[in-house]
């Protein structure tokens, strides 16, 4: 899949996994929403309250964080710092990094506990680093098949569709 | 890093404004910013300095429209240009799908571009990446100054390999939209020839 290391494709099944995880977290941690990031600043999936928050935006500022951070762990010789914590007056962040590849953010307040989040996120992590680690062997074992796939869905693309994106 | 999502049926790409400091890549995505709908775009994040020198990134989301039923959204982000922020740069640089290179016209700033275009070429490498394979093209901003490099001295010290150019004036605009447009082809075009 190019240059640029492999994408990431999500399917129906993960997808709907993720979503569930998602959800029984933002319970069991009493959040107001959970958010699962790509570590390049995409949105997987959210849970919970999210018509309040900017979820993009969310999503790119919280990958910068992480990134940054892992920046600082490298000068110190550290392999990383995988979890940030974010105390407002209000709201608070907790974010962490799971399954190698995602970011995972609990909004919560005074609903709920830092101790609470971090024992639910990391009963969480667990479960979504499978579903992680799923996503990547599909990939590898249907590696033909999504190629067939994908090509049935954009190898037909036009210069025509792309000029369309930007006439509207 | 693209992600194509078949449940939510979206497809999203990353694109990476580079180029030496003040050389106008917050311009062109402030540009952008009042330009397009509303409704097509998500907030413009400037993690910038007192006196908006970029510090981390500016990041604006655009939905483009639907292609073949799936949403089109790119992530614009730029990075910061003044040289001691090259931690920062390589940060932002992972995971791109597609690069504009944004290089300011006027004569004194000729050795600041190449200098950002190496630093560009040797932060990819770190990644395992190359310039030439990846979507990229080149805008030569500030055409409308009286002090500028002509186009085809831009070219042959900037663009030996001829990858999609364009001139601007991204303060007012001129251009902006066409190079947003020329890369994005660029990037949907690699998209798809990855079958």
């Amino acid at each position: 899949m190019g240059t640029l290391g492999p994408d990431l494709i999500l399917y129906e099944e993960e997808a709907r996994r993720l979503s569930a995880a998602l959800q029984k977290l933002c319970q069991d941690a009493k959040a107001r929403a959970v958010f699962l990031i790509e570590k390049s600043g995409q949105l997987i999936d959210a849970a919970g309250e999210t018509e309040r928050v900017d979820a993009m935006s969310l999503a790119s500022l919280a990958a910068g964080n992480i990134a940054a951070s892992g920046g600082l762990a490298q000068l110190l010789g550290e392999k990383g710092f995988n979890v940030l914590f974010h105390e407002g007056e209000r709201d608070h962040l907790h974010l962490s990094v799971v399954g190698q590849r995602g970011i995972l953010v609990v909004l919560f307040d005074q609903r709920s506990t830092l101790g609470l989040v971090r024992l639910r996120v990391k009963r969480a992590a667990e479960e979504l680093a499978n579903i992680f680690a799923d996503i990547a062997r599909r990939a590898e074992q249907e590696a033909a098949r999504a190629r067939e796939a994908f090509q049935a869905q954009f190898a037909q693309i036009t210069d025509e569709d792309i000029d369309n994106l930007f006439t509207s | 890093m693209s992600f194509i999502n078949y449940a939510a049926r979206e497809i999203n790409c990353k694109l990476v404004y580079y180029g030496p400091g003040l050389c106008g890549k917050t311009a062109n995505l402030q540009f952008i910013y009042s330009k397009v709908a509303p409704t097509t775009r998500g907030k413009l994040i400037s993690l910038a300095t007192e006196t908006e020198r970029t510090l981390f990134f500016d990041f604006l989301p655009l939905e483009l429209g639907t292609i073949r039923g799936f949403k089109t959204r790119f992530h614009l982000y730029t990075v910061p240009g003044q040289v001691f922020y090259d931690a920062s740069r390589k940060l932002i640089l992972k995971g791109a799908d597609g690069l504009v290179f944004v290089a300011d016209s006027q004569i004194e700033r000729l050795e600041a571009n190449i200098e950002s275009l190496e630093n560009l070429e040797a932060n990819l490498a770190e990644q395992g990446q190359k310039l030439e394979r990846m979507p990229f093209a080149i805008q030569y901003n500030k055409r409308d100054l009286p002090n500028i490099v002509s186009i085809e001295e831009l070219q042959t010290t900037l663009n030996p390999r001829s990858v999609p150019w364009f001139e601007a004036c991204a303060i007012k605009g001129t251009g902006v939209i066409e190079t947003l447009k020329g890369v994005a082809k660029l990037v949907l075009t690699d998209l798809k020839s990855r079958t």
